[in-house]
């Protein structure tokens, strides 16, 4: 388990490495970030100035290094626009995002397995077919624009829910947050359903098609031959078999739900990091977007690991080497 | 405990009775949501072919707007005009023709970035698969480092680098996209050279572009089938996705997603119909295609059935 | 074995049983038209090549028929009552207490999440009132029963972590720890190593035996069946060719097809090194069984055939047998227009 642990640890240095790498060749693509810091009238004088301060005058290899070396010392950058460290600026409008997509989760699940689990074990019954065809509508419709429909009918139409921004926010756990207060929590709801949509959808059929494997099997048959009901068999017998390839899903599931946050966010006003993304690439802050890029994929590869590891504590015959 | 082998081909002339009398089709016919699904994508092939020559007004062209006609709403509300059924935006454009070209350009990216991905991944898959060692070791962690991050992130942080453009977005669609072929097309390649053809086609001293193009090429198709129909409709909302938030196609070219992103402006004054629609367009197209890929999904990898 | 007597009333008496199977290439007539008794502690095989339906039959009996697929005829009487066309719920209580199964595969029959433990329990805790001490218990007894070291260590161990023929013995102990009337056995050794199979076959005999349970043994390795059965069965294509005691058939077979499989028994010719005898083989395949031709379904594989088996089903007809040791009279029947002779 020791060994495992290390050997994954090294695994997840190595992919960070290669994301730092990738992040940085692209980003020295990206236009030049000196005219985000010199007035519109800066002489050639002024420019070569700011590019000096920046380090954009040596070569890539020395910015790298430079770049990489900072990151081990915890500097990730200061915003252009904000003049704060980037760190900084994602930590902050991190529980707003993590509250959304925590809350999509929940949904997701709630609403996916009973679902998933009726029309896998009951495949040819009408309302399996229903719930089938409502989850391909589900994974077929953008996602932002269901948001948009839900602001028009539910904000701006019915005027229940309200429309954007984040509402009352109180600290919990050094964490501001909005579900505590009742209005704080209603506006929660309209952001939360848009983005639970597509991964609710996703998670249905997977659900579904594993269940369906599933209830094929002899162990299923056996169970009945015992004269098992139909209520142990297919929650005994078959939920738990189906469930775990949904823990394999989980890391995916999340990076889905963090990367289409960009876009619940910005119709939703919601100020979490998907936002603040999406408006440092209007802007082009490119030390924000290095930071989200890298606070992300060290998430996922977080997430993947304890996936991992929940994986084996499920399932018997998976054994960490 | 009995085999289903498919109906004998009563004797089948040419290849199209051989096809309609398949069991493919057998079931094709019998299976509603394949027929509706391929009715729906042939109806946008249609729309965007001959779209154009119908509807009223070409909505890029500024000398056939008329500003008097903006924000109409649909024909069968109050206030709305036969001329406009779907209503007008901002400068009087007919939100139904804005539509057509959309649709054409949102089906023109999926199909062309679903072309080049696949292209490019199955090269990839092939030389992996193929010949293995060290390129296959770099393709395929490059594919898992890839995986393991969201294709709509990677694809808008590209753009974000790359700027707007119908030509970058088919590349950002083409470097996400890529990953599903090579790795499919990898596994059946390393399956198909265990098999005695492929080893004895080697011994025979042909060449390796030969065996490959030949014999491995042929027999990793099918499970592609699937995946590239799925993918242009996931392409479709991925560009919808990057033009929604102004980083995909420009403003000259707007395809559905920038159609809906222009509307949203006016979304809170009540005028919704400017961005419903487009959205209700990329839906029943994504979903048209998607029941066609369930169906060829069932169909083509028994396993599964 | 010996207490299958003429007029002891049958355990389970199956008549006219009709399965069918609704399928995309047309209608399987998986059982079509079978009948047979069974009495209390009676063992039989049911015996035919794979494709013969032998195992439709006995998840017809437990039920277990799923969708193309329906009992479409005739009756299964356990114990007096007919149980063919009972619900889910009235079938629920019979499965697993009164009537047992053991799969073919122990590979895929045991769930692989649950320790054996709780597999072998949850029968109990299904069937019985019993407390969970007194369950553990009893699977610990059970398992030790069939042969499975250090049983209380092993409860809480996976499937995963025994061999095939230890998973096959915690099925076994699964099936009998209730204490079913009746057993039914599909192919239970087919999956295994040749070495453990007879090891499971006496196992098995010896559980029945004990508990005066009831036996169908569903096979198409005859050698088995003459071992352990006190009446033979032999199914071709939905319908019973010959059935009569297990002796007799063996010694007697009257079908050509049963002199077939019984000709295709590797012979223990025990310790000689003379020459081996060559196998001989049914010669061509089991026909597709939604294109039946007409008349005897055996016809085009037989040597014996007429022109009037390929026009004319023959019926089965009963014909009196001695069974050896015994001195009775015990029905010999066999549906063939030409059976072979009664050798002397």
């Amino acid at each position: 388990m020791f060994g495992y642990m290390i050997k994954r640890l090294i695994q997840m240095v190595i992919v960070l490495w290669a994301v730092s790498v990738l992040v940085f060749v692209m980003m020295s693509f990206t236009g030049d970030p000196t005219f985000m810091m010199v007035p519109l009238d800066a002489t050639d004088e002024q420019i070569a100035q700011a590019r000096r301060i920046l380090g954009l005058d040596e070569s890539h290899l020395v910015q790298y290094w430079r770049f990489l070396s900072n990151i081990a010392q915890g500097d990730f950058g200061r915003s252009f626009v904000f003049r704060q460290p980037a760190m900084t600026l994602i930590l902050e409008r991190l529980p707003a995002t993590l509250e959304i997509v925590f809350l999509a989760m929940v949904m997701a699940l709630l609403v996916a397995i009973p679902l998933g689990v009726y029309a896998g074990a009951n495949p040819k019954k009408p309302a399996s077919r229903a719930v089938m065809a409502g989850s391909l509508i589900g994974i077929s419709l953008p996602g932002f624009w269901l948001g948009m429909v839900l602001i028009f009918v539910v904000a701006v139409k019915l005027q229940w829910l309200p429309s954007s921004g984040r509402g009352p926010t109180t600290e919990w756990l050094g964490m501001r947050v909005s579900f505590t207060s009742w209005e704080g929590f209603r506006h929660l709801i309209l952001p939360a359903i848009t983005l639970s949509v597509g991964t609710l959808a996703i998670l249905m059929r997977i659900i579904r098609a594993e269940m369906v494997e599933v209830m094929k099997q002899d162990y299923i048959k056996f169970a009945r031959a015992k004269g098992a009901p139909a209520k142990v068999i297919l929650f005994k017998h078959g939920l738990k078999n189906a469930l775990i390839p949904l823990v394999t899903v989980f890391g995916l599931m999340l990076g889905d739900l963090i990367a289409f946050a960009t876009l619940t966010e910005t119709i939703f006003a919601w100020p979490g990091i998907g936002k603040l993304l999406v408006d440092s690439i209007y802007r082009g802050d490119r030390p924000v977007i290095v930071v989200y890029l890298m606070f992300v994929a060290l998430m996922f590869v977080v997430v993947n690991f304890i996936v991992d590891v929940c994986y084996a504590l499920i399932d018997p015959r998976i054994k960490i080497k | 405990m009995v085999s289903s082998q498919p109906i004998p081909a009563t004797r089948a002339r040419s290849r199209m009775q051989r096809f309609f009398a398949s069991e493919f089709f057998h079931n094709y016919k019998r299976n509603l949501s394949a027929v509706l699904g391929s009715l729906i994508v042939l109806g946008f092939l249609v729309m965007v072919t001959i779209g154009p020559l119908i509807v009223s007004q070409n909505p890029y062209d500024v000398s056939q707007l008329d500003l008097m006609a903006a924000f109409k709403p649909p024909a069968w509300l109050a206030g709305g005009s036969s001329e406009y059924w779907l209503g007008t935006d901002g400068q009087g454009r007919d939100v139904l023709a804005s539509i057509v070209y959309g649709s054409r350009i949102s089906l023109i990216i999926g199909l062309v970035a679903m072309g080049g991905a696949c292209l490019l991944g199955t090269t990839l898959g092939l030389i992996a698969g193929f010949y293995g060692g060290r390129l296959d070791a770099v393709i395929m962690r490059i594919a898992d480092i890839q995986l393991s991050f969201p294709s709509v992130l990677t694809a808008l942080f590209l753009m974000s680098a790359f700027g707007t453009g119908l030509d970058k977005v088919l590349i950002a669609l083409i470097s996400v996209g890529w990953v599903v072929y090579a790795r499919t097309v990898r596994g059946s390649t390393l399956r198909e050279t265990q098999k005695e053809y492929v080893q004895a086609a080697r011994v025979s001293g042909l060449p390796n572009r030969k065996i490959i193009l030949r014999h491995v090429l042929p027999n990793v198709l099918t499970p592609l089938i699937v995946v590239a129909t799925i993918q242009v409709g996931t392409f479709v909302l991925i560009e919808a996705s990057l033009s929604f938030l102004g980083v995909g196609v420009p403003v000259t070219q707007p395809s559905l997603g920038l159609l809906i992103k222009n509307g949203f402006d006016v979304l809170f004054s009540g005028l919704w119909w400017v961005s419903i629609f487009p959205g209700l367009f990329i839906m029943l197209l994504v979903f048209g295609i998607n029941l066609l890929g369930d169906f060829l999904r069932d169909e083509l990898n028994p396993r599964l059935k | 074995m010996s207490n299958n007597e003429q007029h002891s009333k049958p355990l389970l008496r199956v008549q006219e049983l009709r399965t069918w199977f609704y399928t995309f290439g047309g209608l399987v007539k998986a059982v079509d038209g079978v009948s047979f008794d069974l009495a209390p502690g009676e063992i039989m095989g049911l015996v035919g090549e794979s494709g013969g339906g032998k195992s439709m039959i006995g998840f017809s009996i437990m039920g277990l028929i799923d969708p193309p697929g329906r009992i479409e005829g005739g009756r299964i009487e356990f114990n007096g009552k007919n149980i063919a066309g009972l619900s889910e719920d009235e079938m629920r209580v019979i499965r697993g207490k009164e009537i047992a199964m053991i799969f073919q595969d122990p590979m895929t029959a045991l769930n692989p999440l649950y320790t054996i433990g709780n597999q072998i329990e949850e029968t109990l805790a299904l069937h019985t009132a019993l407390s969970a001490r007194e369950r553990r218990a009893k699977a610990i007894e059970m398992l030790h029963k069939v042969g499975i070291p250090q049983p209380e260590q092993r409860l809480s161990h996976y499937p995963h972590q025994f061999s095939g023929g230890m998973r096959q013995r915690v099925v076994i102990a699964i099936a009998m720890i209730a204490k079913p009337r009746l057993l039914i056995a599909d192919e239970p050794t087919t999956a295994l190593d040749v070495t453990i199979q007879a090891q499971l076959l006496r196992l098995m005999r010896q559980q029945v035996v004990e508990n005066g349970t009831s036996m169908i043994l569903i096979t198409h390795d005859l050698a088995a069946v003459s071992q352990m059965a006190d009446t033979i069965v032999v199914l071709y294509c939905g319908r019973i060719v010959e059935k009569g005691p297990a002796e007799d058939i063996i010694a007697r077979p009257r079908h050509p097809y049963t002199r077939g499989l019984i000709d295709s028994i590797p012979h223990e010719t025990a310790e000689n090194d003379g020459p081996k005898q060559r196998l001989s083989q049914i010669p061509g395949n089991v026909p597709d069984i939604r294109k039946l031709p007409p008349g005897c379904a055996f016809a085009p594989r037989c040597s014996r055939a007429s022109e009037r088996c390929r026009m004319q089903d023959p019926v089965l007809m009963e014909h009196n047998a001695i069974a050896m040791g015994s001195g009775k009279l015990r029905p010999h029947a066999v549906a063939c227009h030409h059976p072979l002779a009664v050798s002397p």
